[in-house]
This record gives structure tokens, sequence and C-alpha cells, in this order.
């Protein structure tokens, strides 16, 4: 037995540093878009909760009420997905954690916190529907935003660790002695890099939820249910959207300064040099020159340094040798996605104008059938562009795990079999995105179908509709 | 301080057994249960037994791996090199465990529940099974120091993983069991009560076996661990077995409320023998938990941790048991049911 699985896996023998890389950029890539509706769904579903219980509105309570319900399916699946995560740290890095696990794993023991409570407060909170007084039940939803505000801002703070690597001391042969874990935590990518996702938690989660309720309403569904649940996830978005771009900005200012080359991988510069145009599109070709794209001329040399202008100097791909800088494909990559995010944000920013401006002069969100069609698109435009960003910092650090300190080459396992275990979580997870959809639209079915809220025995959703719980929905509604 | 975060590590892997474990061996009595009209009554006390909130479950495993990687970096690395294999399955396992179930609960046509739950019933099964054989992987000295890959296959597939497999199998369908009776009881479900007594007892005589057997088979195969199990952690056995009897006795006797109890610390003090048993080693016989430790800076941080959880938690979870015990407020409508669905745990 042991001999024929020896014999079995010499055939498998495949480099696996690519297959981790795609491992991980696929499970980290599908866990993200779970991250948005566990950190923010819960405060739209309190700004619908205290709408309902302050002004006693009873479309605002359910509106709270069954959210709350596709809120814990969605954490149950960031849950196990998040779950796998922490098994590939090892399984796929094993160098990397075991060199600096001492420090990079500190946030996460942070993380491991806030995950705990908001498991249990969202317990806490679906159970409370029926067994709390409603103050008191709204005020058990509170640490669940909390809760998951903080543990964004934790796992950031690993990632941002890996940009700006600090808090530790290093023996001659490179192994960690000490560790300070403030500066672990709080290093100087951290803050930056957790506004940045944590207002896009907000700004994904406002938009896809709304994009239901804009899809709802094109389908004729026009009541005032409806009505509520796009305005309060909307607005979430709309508002986050401004911030969003302020805090990019701010950003992308922090990574000119501190990862030139990723900044250089990201603006397209080849070489260094002052009066670098902002070119759209375009890439890069293997001889080093610039081909296609619409350059603005100087605008990405003034964006990096306004107070120095056209002036200002960025530094090229070439400042550092050709082994610590992203190659000719990662370098396209990292443009092309940053080009993607900026465009997409620039748009869900002139979305969310057109919403507001609506809202100051009319009152009223706008009515034409063409800005719903496009907050129906919203929701998957968020996700495009959160994931754009996610690439552009995470390949555009390439070739480096912990900047300037350990390549990613040297973290990854040495087991050749990761190219089978590549295959088998992306048909799992297929699997389980595609499932999640459909419990999500069969519950979204049956909720309309109960015209209420049971709970009697799914507690993920409404019981299939019988005559009894029909009648006792009358007598209570 | 490399101790107080070992013995926090142990306590961690004591909690994912005792709350986690009884998750997945419920899922094995589902697998069990036969078909589906045969199968339907006992489902229903699994289903509502479980509850809703069982990812929460899944923190004593992400608080294992990250006390690992943190504190103990070294040994985390040559573990996830070495036992690559059970572990991929593992992990596998709990995604199709954890999104099938809850699908299960979320659908409500017997076509598509019967194949959740068959996803669900077969990977409950699985993914204990691998973590008995990591654990005993780990505890025969079958992985190296260093951060090193062993035997691929055979630090999985050797006696002592076989044992730890089986088991854990056991000892999570008997501590499942064992929970099963008290619901079924809370339910009012009189033939459930009868039937997952039975099961329980069988489980019990099944684990008691599988230990007189180790006995065996450890000191063939894992000599440090045995003497260790003979020596420093006897009197944790001796609990262990004294508990575990005990727990038979009440449960032949249909007295299911103190059996539950005993059956805990039956399961809890032998894992806590077995961390006795390999100390001073986190990997026996080359690796120390002094030697694999991380700087204090880092261990403090863990342990710091671990306060605030005690801290913020454990209010958290007696406010939910509270939840759990009252009933529903009149004004808001009462079910026709009444409350059985636990919150997190047991």
């Amino acid at each position: 037995m042991t001999a024929t699985l020896s014999a079995l896996m010499a055939v498998f023998q495949v480099n696996p540093v690519p297959w981790a890389r795609a491992q991980m950029a696929f499970t980290l890539a599908f866990h993200i878009i779970l991250v948005p509706l566990g950190v923010s769904w819960a405060f739209m579903t309190l700004i619908a909760n205290y709408r309902g219980l302050r002004h006693n509105d009873r479309d605002a309570l359910t509106l709270a009420q069954r959210w709350s319900k596709y809120m814990a399916v969605t954490f149950a699946v960031g849950a196990v997905t998040g779950t796998v995560l922490t098994f590939e740290f090892g399984l796929l890095w094993p160098r990397f954690m075991g060199r600096w696990g001492e420090a990079f794993g500190i946030p996460f023991a942070f993380e491991g916190l806030f995950f705990f409570t908001e498991a249990i407060f969202i317990a806490i909170y679906l159970f409370g529907w029926r067994r709390l007084k409603p103050w008191a039940h709204f005020w058990t939803g509170v640490p669940i935003v909390l809760a998951g505000i903080f543990g964004s801002i934790s796992v950031v703070a690993a990632n941002a660790w890996m940009n700006a690597p600090a808090g530790f001391t290093l023996d001659s042969a490179g192994n960690v002695i000490t560790v300070d874990p403030i500066q672990v935590i709080f290093n100087d990518s951290m803050p930056w890099q957790a506004a940045h996702m944590l207002v896009a938690a907000y700004l994904v989660g406002g938009f896809l939820v709304a994009s239901v309720y804009a899809t709802g309403m094109l389908r004729g569904r026009r009541d005032r249910y409806h009505y509520i649940g796009f305005v309060i996830a909307f607005t979430v978005g709309a508002v986050a959207t401004p911030i969003q771009i302020g805090i990019g900005d701010g950003l992308a200012r922090w990574v000119y300064s501190n990862q030139p080359v990723k900044f250089a991988a990201i603006e397209l510069v080849p070489t260094t040099s002052n009066d670098v145009p902002e070119t759209l599109l375009g890439h890069l070709n293997d001889d080093g020159t610039v081909s296609g794209g619409i350059p603005i001329p100087g605008l990405a040399s003034w964006l990096s340094d306004p107070s120095t202008g056209r002036a200002t100097v960025v530094q090229g791909l070439d400042s550092v040798p050709p082994d610590q800088r992203p190659t000719v494909r990662q370098t396209n990559i990292v443009h092309l996605c940053w080009d993607i995010m900026v465009g997409l944000g620039t748009l869900l920013f002139l979305l969310s104008v057109w919403y507001a401006v609506s809202w100051i002069f009319r009152r009223r969100m706008p009515a034409s059938k063409l800005f719903l069609w496009l907050a129906a698109a919203s929701g998957v435009l968020a996700v495009i562009t959160m994931e754009a960003g996610w690439v552009v910092t995470e390949v555009g650090r390439q070739p480096w795990i912990v900047y300037n300190y350990m390549k990613v080459e040297d973290a990854a396992t040495a087991n050749t079999g990761v190219w089978i275990t590549f295959f088998a979580v992306v048909i799992l997870y297929a699997l389980v995105g595609t499932t999640t959809i459909l419990v999500l639209r069969g519950m979204s079915r049956r909720f309309r179908m109960a015209e209420g809220f049971t709970d009697h025995d799914t507690p993920y959703g409404p019981s299939e509709l019988t005559e009894a719980s029909v009648k006792s929905e009358e007598t209570v509604g | 301080m490399s101790t107080a975060v070992a013995v926090v590590l142990l306590l961690a892997v004591v909690a994912y057994a005792i709350f986690g474990g009884a998750d997945f061996g419920a899922g094995f009595w589902d697998l069990t249960a036969g078909g589906p009209e045969r199968g339907q009554h006992p489902r229903d006390v699994i289903e509502r037994s479980i509850g809703p909130v069982w990812e929460a479950n899944h923190v004593w495993l992400i608080f294992i791996f990250v006390i690992l990687w943190t504190s103990f970096p070294e040994a985390y690395a040559s573990i996830t090199l070495t036992l690559f294999v059970p572990l991929t399955i593992a992990a596998l396992g709990i995604v199709l465990r954890g999104a099938s179930f809850a699908f299960r609960k979320a659908v409500v046509t017997l076509r598509h529940r019967r194949t959740f739950g068959a996803a669900f019933a077969a990977s409950s099964v699985l993914v204990p099974y691998c973590m008995g054989a990591i654990a005993g992987g780990i505890a025969s000295g079958r992985v190296p120091a260093g951060g090193q890959a062993g035997d691929p296959v055979r630090s999985w597939i050797n006696p002592t993983s076989i044992l730890g497999g089986v088991l854990a199998v056991a000892a999570v369908a008997y501590l499942a069991a064992v929970y099963l009776v008290w619901d079924a009881r809370r339910l009012d479900e009189g033939a459930m009560v009868e039937y997952f007594r039975r099961r329980a007892v069988i489980a019990a005589a099944v684990v008691g076996a599988l230990g007189i057997i180790g006995t065996f088979v450890l000191r063939a195969d894992a000599p440090y661990l045995f003497d260790g199990l003979a020596s420093r952690a006897l009197p944790l056995i001796i609990l262990s077995v004294v508990c575990g009897v005990a727990a038979l006795v009440l449960l032949v006797r249909k007295a299911s409320r103190g059996a539950r109890l005993l059956a805990v610390v039956a399961v809890a003090s032998t894992i806590l023998g077995w961390g006795v048993a390999q100390w001073p080693y986190i990997l026996p016989e080359t690796l120390t938990f002094s030697a694999a430790a991380s700087p204090t800076g880092t261990l403090g941080t863990v342990l710091i941790v671990v306060v605030l959880a005690a801290l913020i938690v454990v209010p958290g979870f007696v406010l939910l048991f509270v939840l759990d015990q009252k009933g529903l407020l009149p004004e808001e409508g009462v079910d026709e049911e009444p409350v059985v669905d636990r919150p997190t745990i047991q």
C-alpha cells in the first residue's frame, strides 16, 4: 500500500511554486468576496433594525430579520473558507511560516479573537429575534459590527507586514531572535492598507446588497420593502466610495515612497525619470519599452508628489536587478489591474454622485431605468474593483513574500502534489460558490412566498410553506 | 513562558475535541442512520442538536494553528511539510462538511437534503480520522525537527496513526451519542433517547477495546509515548478509564445526565494524557517545546490574547447559554415547537 502510494506520488513530480501561488490566489480571491458581507452587512442590518424600531417600520424590521439570516449563510461559508486559509499558510508556505511565523502570525492571534466574538454575537443576534427585548436585541448586533471591523484590520495588518516588515531583529543566520508585537501590528503600511480594505468592505458590501434589490426593482418589485433595502445598502456604498478614493490616493503615495518597484509596475515605468506620463492601458514589452495605451503627459509624476509637480522623479523598474522586481508579465498584470480598479472605481464614484445629486435636489433616489441598470451591475463591478486592487498589491510585491527579506520561491512547500490539491480546491470551491448562490436565491424565493418571518425548523431560512405556517403568519402578522 | 503557551495549546486541542468533536461525531451517526425514512427521526434530532452556529467551533482549530505558527513555527513547518496529505484531506473535508451542513438546513426538498446530507456525513468521519492520524504521526516521532519534511506516506499510514484515526472517530462518535441522549430527552423523544443510549454504550465499548489494543500498538510503535503514558501521564489515564467505566455504568442504568460530564472528562483526560506523555517534546525525541518556542515578545502576546479571549468570549457564551434556556418573548409570537437549538456546542 505505502509502496504503491510512493510510486504514485513519484509520477506527479511537478514544481509546486506556481501551483501553490495559484491555489493561494484562488482561495483568497474567493474568500475576499465573502469578507465585505461579513464586515458590512451587519452594519446595514442594524440600520434597518434601528429604523424598524425607531419609526415602528414593519418593512425595515422584516428586512433586518431576513438580512440577518442571509448573513448567517455567508458568514458560515466565509468561516469555512477562512479555516482553509489557515491550513494553507502551512501547507503551501511552510518555510515562510517556519521562519517568520513568530512575527507574521501575531495579527492572526487577534483576528482569531475577533472572529470568535463575531461568531458568538451573530448567533446571539439570530437567536435574539424572539428571545430578547427589541432594543436589547439591537445592541447585541453592535459587537458583530465591531468584531468585523477589528478582525479585518488584524488580517490586513498581517498582509501589510509582508509589504513593510518590521518589529523583529535577526541573528547572523537570518533567524528571528526578538519580536516587538506592537511594531509588527502597527507596521508602516498597516494604517493605509487597513483603511483601504475596511472601506472597501463597506463599499463592496453596500453595492453588492443594493444590486440585488435594484435587480428586484427592475423586475417590477417596486414595493417599499425593496426600496428600503436598496436605499440603505446603496447609501452605504455611495458614502464609502469618495472616502475610498481619498484613501487609495494616500496609499498610492505611500507605495511611491516605500515600495518604488511596485509603484513602477503600477505606473508602467521602465526607467527612472521625471515627467512620467500616466499610461492608460498599454503594456510593457520584453525589451523594456512601453507600447500601446494612452499616455497622459506628466500625470504620474504630478500625482506622486503634487508639490514638485511634473518634475517629480519616479523610480523605474530597472532601478533594481531583474530578480528583485516583477517579471514583464507580472508588471503587465499589475498595470492592467490598476487601470481596472481606478476605472471601475471612478465609474462607481460617478454613480454615487448621480445618486447623491438626486437626493439633494429631488429628495428621492434617481428614477431612471438606466440608473437602476447600473446599480444592478454595481455589485459585480465593485467585486471586480476590489479583486483588481488586491491583485495590484499582491502581484506588485513579487518576487517577494516578505518585502526585501524572503522570496516567494524560497517560501513554498516542497510537496510536488500541490497541483492536485489545486484542482481539488477549484472544483470544491466552484461547487460551494454555486450552491451558496442557489441557497441564497432559494431563501429569497421562500421569503417572498412566506411574506413574513418564520423560523421554525430551518434556522438559516424560512421553512417550506405549509398551511399551518401560513395560518400562523396571518395571525401573527 | 513556552510551558504556559504549550498548556494553552493542549487545552485548545481538548476544546476542539470536545466541542468540535461532538459535531463530527453527530455526522457519524447521521451517516449510519440508514435510509431516508428509517433515518429521518435520528437525523432530525442530530440536526437540532448541532444548532445553527456550528461554525463557531472552527475557532478552536484556528486557535490551534495560530498558536502553533506564532509560538512554535519550526514545529508547524515540519508538521505541515510532513503531513501534507492528511492535512489537505482534512481541510477539504471541513469545507465540504461545513458547506453541506449549512445548505442542508437551508434547502427543503428531500433530494437536495440527501445529497448535502451524504456529503456532510461522509466528511464528518473523514476529518476526525485524518486529525487522529496526524496526532499519531506526531506522537510516534515521525515528524522530524528543523522545518524538514519527513516521510510523506509513512508519517500518517502507520500503526499509531491508524490507531489515532480510528480512536478519534470512535471517541467523537461516543461523545456525540452521549450528548444526543441528552438532547433527545430535552426534545421529549423517548424512542430517540433509547436509540442514542444504545449507540453510546456500543461506542463506549468500542473506545474501551481500542484503548486496550492501543496499549500494545503504542508499546511497539511509539515507545517514548508509551513510556510517558505509563509514568508521567498515568494518573490522567487512570482518571480517563475510571470516568469512562463510570459513564458506561450510568448509561447502562439510564442516568444520562451524569454520563455526559463523565464522558467529557474521560476524553479530555486522554488528550491531556497524550500531551503530558510526550512532554517535554512537541515533536517527540527531536524537538522540545522550549527549543521550538518563539521569542518572548510573541509568546507574551499570545498569552495576552488568550486572557482577552477569556474576558470577551466567556460573557458571550454565558449570554448565548442564557438565551438558549430562556423561552420566547410572548409579544414576538410563539413557536409551536419547543426551543431546542443548542446554540454553539456540546
